[in-house]
């Protein structure tokens, strides 16, 4: 059947038709929707993992018992995974593993551009590039193939703009391997170093032998063209945008496995035309490759390492004449994102902000307390770094620095890789205090599950955390929870805390506006005789509060109620919707 | 065919998600070759927002660069203007006069700018503006504005209503169809 898919939900109908039987993932934008699809299928097992590291050792182990399994992903998701990844690369597979990893060039929603592709080299495994929704289904099935075949975990790379992209697949039915048994295999899957010793040269053979199947793979495919002044090598969303600019003018090789390459066929590629380009988004990772090789070419000296590309960036290099539209002669204000009205961030971080606290944070859509006006945020890095960031700020400046430095951190990332550093801190002694924004759900990426939330994947009900228990079985002797919504009750808890002569945890509880079992208050409305237009409602940064004629407005189509603007107004100007 | 390329912009939580995959839908079923792209995460939250629409008969590139949009569909008046050097110099833009502060607006760091379908008009571009808003919420509800500019979007088309009718019938759930025929026959006939 011939359908519009999204690229992630193409990949899931792969691993649907090659036999997938157990997924394992952590959600990260932008390769969530991949297990969100496969979950829609009720042959294959899926959940989300508390963390990327964990989902690849379960889809390990599911390969082990001899199950066809898949783990997905974003690319700084394969940080926290590369552990497992490398020695997996060892291990082999017993069923094929394949594992999803969605790179976000532009970073759309990411903290930086890594290029996934060097973890291909690094760890000598091979990683398949699909251009759109239809090659992203084809190169799911495929990678199974190959994983069982040449014994390895297999690397299948999205991006952004395939990932998020809906283009035509067609589908077919699902097809189930033959069956694999598990066996024991002590000196395959005990990778201490008299095993490992005798696995390295197996990967090393494996990897010559997967740039032997490239050079014959008709996923790495030369398209001809007219014009032999140039020749351009690329893959992913780049090859969409040359064939956009260039159509058939000039002869292509397009990869669809980037790791390993073959040699042979690059080679006599490079040869047959006057000047070769690469073409690839990021790192010139084939580029260094063809370097490698002895080959000239032109690649990162014209398209930047940094951003997205696009068909008019390829036109650009390539001397193609490109309109580029009009502007209007006027200042278009910025619209980046806010936290929605009726965020329960809010009101957490205007009580940071009053308090003029130093706030070490993390990875969710909390991240926006670094926007002004709130403004309360002072550190960024990666899952879970918060906490641990917050004890070597405390033991590196001590009293100074521990009666006004906080961590913040969401209930899905405190899940994901919080909690080793909460052990530090409980551990080690620090004087520290840490809060969890326990929205009750993975908000950033859309509404994922995780394990405090006490429902799985399918929302059917599921083993909760006690985040309190937890805390206090890690040592924290104080535990408190706060409503985000109640200022004052904030403001005396945090200050409360802040003071104490030990290490505490702060539970800021309610959950994400968004959810659809969340019922809102009606709309808030400003009585203009009361306002003074003194904007002490405007501190929140809420986008339904607004100043217009010099009063205070509410947008009623956005407010829920929560009262927050309200505690904020010293001359009860802002009340609940009174009945015209 | 050349290819076709339609943006469709507004801000994050407007449903433009639906609009686009409605669109999607509807041009497959013509035949054509068709890819959409989207924005997830955290742009989402309230954030500037473009989804592109491209069909034709072999559709490469998932994205439409400046100069390219043969349409530029806008849920918000200043998110028209922001896009405005996305469109064709022919181009034709659809837009609700649905104006939503930014937060620089909020706060006072900026200003909203005034007369933008003027403004836009001045540069020679066509732009058809109604008031998108009101419209959806006489079919029933604001949340439908996306439909009401694909009922005005498909004066443009050149494919029958029925085809739409059906595009939305696959689209949307079964609960809000006639709510949703009613937005679209109000966009188009507005």
């Amino acid at each position: 059947m011939r359908q519009l898919t999204l690229g992630n939900a193409a990949v899931a109908r792969g691993l649907y038709e090659a036999g997938c039987s157990v997924i394992s993932s952590y959600p990260g934008t932008p390769s969530t929707e991949i297990t969100e699809e496969a979950a829609k299928y009720d042959e294959i097992y899926c959940e989300w993992a508390p963390n990327e590291k964990v989902a690849m050792e379960t889809v390990f182990g599911a390969s082990l018992a001899g199950k066809r399994s898949f783990c997905g992903m974003k690319h700084v998701g394969l940080n926290v995974a590369a552990d497992p990844l490398f020695t997996m690369s060892y291990t082999g597979v017993n069923a094929g593993i394949v594992i999803g990893v969605a790179d976000d060039a532009g970073m759309h929603s990411s903290q930086n551009e890594q290029d996934s592709r060097h973890y291909a080299r690094a760890a000598k495994l091979p990683m398949l590039e699909p251009s759109d929704s239809a090659e992203a289904l084809h190169f799911a099935k495929l990678a199974f193939d190959l994983s069982e075949r040449f014994d390895t975990p297999v690397l299948l790379k999205m991006c952004t703009r395939v990932a998020h992209s809906q283009s035509i697949v067609e589908t077919s039915q699902r097809v189930m391997p033959a069956e694999r048994r598990y066996e024991k295999n002590i000196a395959k899957y005990v990778m201490m170093p008299g095993n490992a010793i005798r696995r390295h040269p197996i990967v090393e053979e494996r990897v010559r032998k997967l740039a032997l199947w490239a050079e014959t793979a008709d996923i790495n495919r030369l398209e001809p063209g007219e014009d032999h002044k140039l020749g351009i090598i690329t893959s992913s969303t780049s090859y969409q945008y040359v064939k956009e600019v260039c159509g058939d003018k000039y002869p292509i090789l397009k990869l669809g496995m980037v790791w390993p390459m073959p040699e042979k066929k690059i080679r006599e590629f490079a040869a047959s035309v006057s000047l070769l380009c690469v073409v690839e988004e990021l790192d010139g990772f084939i580029e260094a490759y063809c370097r490698e090789l002895g080959l000239s070419l032109v690649g990162k000296d014209y398209f930047p390492p940094e951003g997205e590309l696009s068909q008019t960036a390829v036109a650009e290099k390539l001397g193609i004449p490109h309109d580029s539209g009009v502007s209007l002669d006027e200042i278009i204000p910025n619209r980046p994102p806010v936290m929605c009205a009726g965020c329960p961030h809010r009101g957490l971080f205007y009580t940071l902000s009053r308090n003029k606290c130093t706030v070490l944070g993390d990875i969710g859509c909390y991240t926006l307390g670094a926007v002004a006006p709130l403004a309360a945020m002072e550190m960024t890095l990666c899952m879970g770094a918060s906490v641990s960031a917050l004890h070597g700020f405390n033991k590196a400046l001590g009293a100074e620095a521990e009666g006004r430095t906080v961590a913040v951190i969401g209930d899905s990332t405190f899940m994901h890789s919080g909690m080793t550093g909460l052990a530090n801190i409980a551990y080690n002694q620090s004087n520290s205090t840490v809060i969890i924004l326990d929205n009750s759900i993975t908000g950033m990426t859309g509404h994922q599950q995780n394990p405090t939330t006490g429902y799985n994947i399918k929302g059917d009900p599921a083993g909760k955390i006690d985040l309190e228990a937890l805390c206090r079985a890690m040592g924290f002797d104080r535990v408190r929870v706060v409503d985000p919504y109640d200022l004052a009750a904030c403001d005396k808890v945090l200050k409360e805390e802040l003071a104490a002569p030990e290490p505490s945890v702060i539970i800021s509880r309610r959950p994400c506006a968004l959810l659809k079992y969340v019922k809102h208050k009606p709309p808030l409305s400003v009585d203009s005789e009361k306002c003074v237009g003194c904007k002490s409602c405007m501190h929140i940064g809420c986008p339904a509060v607004s100043i217009k004629d010099g009063k205070a407005r509410v947008d009623a189509t956005l407010c829920v109620g929560c009262g927050v603007c309200q505690q904020l107004c010293k001359f009860g100007a802002l009340g609940e919707n009174k009945e015209e | 065919m050349e290819t076709k390329n339609v943006m469709i912009v507004g801000v994050g939580g407007q449903g433009s998600l639906l609009a686009s995959k409605l669109l999607g839908r509807l041009l497959m079923d013509q035949g054509y070759d068709v890819k959409v792209s989207e924005v997830h995460g955290m742009s989402q939250r309230g954030g500037s927002v473009v989804t592109y629409v491209r069909y034709g008969d072999r559709v490469y590139s998932p994205v439409i660069d400046k100069g390219e949009a043969d349409f530029i569909v806008s849920f918000e008046l200043l998110e028209a203007a922001r896009w405005l050097p996305y469109l064709k110099r022919d181009g034709q833009i659809v837009t609700s006069t649905q104006q939503i502060d930014p937060m620089p607006v909020i706060t006072g760091a900026a200003e909203y700018p005034e007369d933008l379908v003027e403004k836009i008009r001045a540069t020679g571009a066509r732009v058809d503006a109604l008031d998108c808003l009101a419209l959806a919420e006489k079919a029933g509800s604001s949340k439908a504005v996306n439909i009401v500019l694909m009922g005005r979007l498909s004066h443009y088309f050149g494919i029958d209503d029925d085809k739409w009718l059906r595009a939305i019938e696959a689209t949307v759930p079964a609960k809000f169809l006639e709510l949703n025929k009613r937005a679209f026959a109000l966009g188009r006939d507005a």
